[in-house]
């Protein structure tokens, strides 16, 4: 369970990147790969608890799942197989471990209000 | 004004540039950083002591980071090989990340050792995602473990360089199946090198040593190129 880790890592993240600038953030979009060895619903527990008190409080956590893909020599194509997990192609039966996409934990965009003054008049 | 930025920002940046700084401290300084990773209970510490005393006996400087949540047990019962050990101790956390790494370096000069150990805490989900800075990374799986762990966990075989079967002394008392480990392993990971050994009846060992030498002088080269 490295999952809270890995949210504290999101709230540097974006905490950096927010620097002084005003404002309330409201969701935090992320990607995270079948082989990047972090459970999605884990993190969205984590991340509850990693953003309190900080300037993430109260945002939400988008995951957008990216499934393994790997570069068949076959073929000369970049294949997704199937779920469960495995790295034989879909379209030729190759086997190879020539990873593509799978890997990512990536904070990809936040959103924010940067008025957030006006919400509770 | 609802805005959204874009990042496309590594989580787990901060790491990846404390392990990158690290491996090219190693590569400079000539160290080879090899870091161990497993379940609890696969063996790392009695094979990685072995490891310890058969290099020290072929004249290389070794010194090893073990991690643990608690205790100073692994560390003890390295340091009986005569290399220097320090403990890391992780006080719950289920990994060692790269900065624990470099903290724990402190007041050992690099440039007199030719490989430095770190073994892992027992765990094979978290490790994973965090690079510590080491030129190779080794997945060890014991006989009594059951062929089929690889499929279960199978981010960390598929990051690592090099998979090392341990305990084979008892592999005919745990009807092990060696093909059904080297099929499950090449599942996960098409093509992974795996070593069959037992740290305690010596099996594997120098074939073990000679790969961590090889891969050494290969590293060496490249720095000096």
């Amino acid at each position: 369970m490295h999952e809270l880790s890995i949210a504290h890592g999101i709230v540097d993240t974006v905490s950096t990147a927010l620097g002084d600038t005003p404002g309330v953030v409201r969701d935090v979009s992320i990607a995270v790969g079948a082989l990047s060895g972090v459970v999605p619903d884990a993190l969205h527990f984590c991340f509850e608890i990693a953003t309190a008190d900080t300037r993430l409080s109260g945002a939400t956590l988008s995951i957008e799942q990216v499934p393994v893909a790997i570069w068949c020599p076959t073929c000369a194509a970049v294949v997704e197989p199937p779920p469960p997990l495995s790295f034989r192609c879909p379209v030729c039966n190759t086997v190879s471990g020539d990873v593509r996409r799978g890997r990512e934990l990536d904070v990809l965009s936040y959103t924010f209000d940067d008025e957030p003054a006006l919400e509770g008049a | 004004m609802t805005r959204i930025v874009e990042l496309r920002a590594g989580v787990l940046k901060k790491n990846d540039e404390l392990a990158r700084a690290l491996r090219s401290r190693m590569q400079q300084a000539g160290v080879f950083t090899v870091n161990l990773v497993s379940s609890p209970g696969t063996g790392k510490t009695e094979f990685l002591k072995q490891t310890l005393i058969a290099l020290r006996e072929q004249g290389y400087r070794v010194a090893a980071l073990v991690g643990d949540l608690e205790t100073e047990n692994d560390a003890n019962r390295l340091a009986e090989s005569g290399a220097p050990v320090r403990q890391i101790l992780t006080h719950g956390l289920c990994h060692l990340e790269a900065a624990m790494i470099g903290d724990h370096l402190e007041g050992w000069a690099l440039d007199a050792l030719d490989f430095l150990f770190i073994e892992n805490v027992g765990n094979l989900v978290c490790p994973s995602s965090y690079d510590l800075g080491e030129a190779l990374r080794v997945v060890l799986l014991s006989v009594t473990e059951g062929e089929d762990k690889p499929r279960k966990y199978p981010t960390i075989f598929n990051s690592a360089d090099l998979a090392i079967v341990t305990k084979m002394d008892l592999a005919a008392a745990c009807e092990f199946d060696a093909d059904a480990a080297t099929a499950s392993i090449h599942s996960v990971r098409p093509g992974l090198p795996i070593l069959w050994t037992s740290a305690r009846r010596g099996t594997g060992m120098s074939e073990w040593l000679e790969l961590l030498a090889t891969r050494r002088d290969a590293t060496r080269t490249v720095a000096a190129g």
